[in-house]
């Protein structure tokens, strides 16, 4: 359903991405390796619409992806590599799951979003339990994929199993397409349906 | 309170807390005395007393008399109110023009190229050379001092604000409620608003005593409040003439008053900076 045709993409004169495809179906979970600077991340802001391409298509269901000015929840939602810094450090846990509208409990319950946590601040919280807050906020209920850039890159190895297993059985329960961002390729193999390498 | 003690604050600032408020009502209430001092002290301590000329501090004066018999405590008193009053004002002006340019900046790359450019030229010439300028061209007194502060006080602060604006505009954070709906509007007052909001309070508190150092520094130099009235400035001045026949009490009080006045908000400007950044001071 999600699917790029031919993506360029140049950062000034240097070129990151040439004539790339990708696609990844609903419940499907894909992951996407290379080595640092061929574009995993760039990919991943381009299919979000966060970026727009030089050149190519991407498209949800056929239709093309709406602008990088939505007036609800995107379809596509990115989930950065560094979950302190895309947490706002004033707002409480609570106010950053309700971003998007109330919070799926589904979501809530499947990543182990604790409801102690509502009134707590970003600093407050652990690397993991953060991580986990700063992706169920973004299960709104016309969430479609999901991408994660090596979102669980700072955790230790106990809290990237128990987070991977979770988000997985969640995304593949409610239909969602999962792109896992990681240059880690035993990670990919043990989570991903398939995986495509950049570079 | 020290910067390690600053840092070693928990998160719910319980030990940061308390200190920045104490100071901040300790600061305020000191201007707060001075002013209310100043306005119910008797006129007639501020007259000119041909007996009393060049008393040193005494039971009747208790910090001394200047050259006319005026006695310096109540001078310096008055003149503390006056620069007071000129400092809230000029800060408030400043405070006001460095968050209307620093938010102008973050609209848009012209914009911010316009504002770095005039932020740059204003840092670029020497601080007190465009106060006396600006003094000498908005026609001196206590109208020219106020509009040589305003509108040379505004670039540090209007940098920081610009810098803190666009941080946060290309964040992280800022990006994922984008992406889960939210508009501009809405985004500038629930991310960018509390992200400015201590670094505004902190800025003023700053160029408040900035600005009472630079009515005095312009009142010295023949620029700044008329002769007669009473100005820390021009106290300062007319102390140089009678330091020489020894009579330092004309300058010690002033002078103090000005470096206790200053000092204190500088201090709880600093304090309440490193209080009000966000938790843990990430970005």
């Amino acid at each position: 359903m999600l699917s790029a045709e031919g993506i360029h993409h140049a950062y000034g004169r240097v070129a990151v991405l040439e004539d790339v495809d990708l696609s990844l179906a609903a419940g499907e979970v894909v992951g996407l390796g290379g080595p640092s600077g061929s574009g995993k991340s760039t990919l991943g802001r381009l299919l979000a619409g966060r970026l727009s391409p030089s050149a190519g298509r991407i498209c949800l269901d056929g239709a093309p992806l709406p602008g990088t000015a939505p007036r609800r929840p995107a379809p596509v939602q990115y989930a950065p590599q560094v979950p302190e810094l895309a947490v706002d450090p004033f707002w409480t846990v609570g106010r950053i799951l309700d971003n998007g509208g109330t919070p799926d409990p589904l979501a809530l319950a499947a990543l182990g979003v604790a409801p102690a946590w509502h009134d707590r601040r970003p600093v407050e919280l652990s690397g993991g339990e953060l991580a986990r807050v700063s992706l169920a906020r973004l299960f709104h209920p016309a969430l479609r994929v999901l991408i994660c850039d090596e979102v669980t890159a700072q955790l230790d190895a106990l809290e990237q199993a128990t987070l991977l297993d979770r988000l997985t059985a969640l995304t593949r329960n409610r239909r969602i397409g999962l792109l896992i961002i990681s240059h880690n390729a035993a990670l990919r193999a043990r989570y991903c349906d398939r995986s495509q390498v950049l570079g | 309170m020290t910067a390690l003690e600053i840092l070693s604050r928990g998160p719910g600032g319980t030990r940061g807390g308390r200190h920045p408020l104490w100071r901040g009502a300790g600061a305020a209430g000191l201007v707060l005395l001075i002013l209310a001092a100043a306005a119910l002290m008797p006129e007639p301590w501020l007259d000119v007393n041909a007996q009393a000329v060049g008393r040193a501090p005494g039971p009747a004066h208790a910090l001394g008399t200047d050259s006319l018999g005026r006695d310096v405590a109540a001078r310096t008193l008055a003149a503390l109110a006056m620069s007071v009053k000129i400092g809230l004002l000029a800060a408030t002006a400043s405070t006001a023009i460095a968050l209307i340019l620093g938010l102008a900046a973050a609209l848009g790359r012209v914009a911010d190229h316009v504002v770095g450019v005039l932020t740059e030229l204003v840092l670029g010439l020497p601080h007190f050379v465009l106060l006396i300028m600006v003094a000498f061209a908005t026609g001196a007194g206590a109208t020219g001092v106020i509009f040589a502060v305003a509108l040379t006080h505004w670039p540090r602060l209007a940098r920081v604000l610009r810098h803190e604006a666009q941080t946060v505009a290309a964040s992280d954070y800022v990006a994922t409620s984008r992406a889960l709906g939210r508009s501009r509007p809405w985004i500038a007052r629930h991310h960018l608003a509390p992200h400015l909001l201590p670094q505004v309070v902190a800025g003023f508190v700053l160029i408040f005593p900035h600005a009472i150092l630079h009515e005095a520094g312009l009142s010295f130099i023949g620029l700044g409040i008329e002769p007669h009235l009473p100005s820390i400035g021009v106290m300062l001045s007319d102390s140089l003439r009678e330091i020489v026949a020894g009579h330092w009490w004309v300058a010690a009080a002033p002078g103090a008053g000005l470096v206790i006045v200053a000092l204190s908000f500088e201090r709880f400007g600093e304090v309440l900076r490193a209080a009000t950044a966000p938790p843990e001071g990430t970005p």
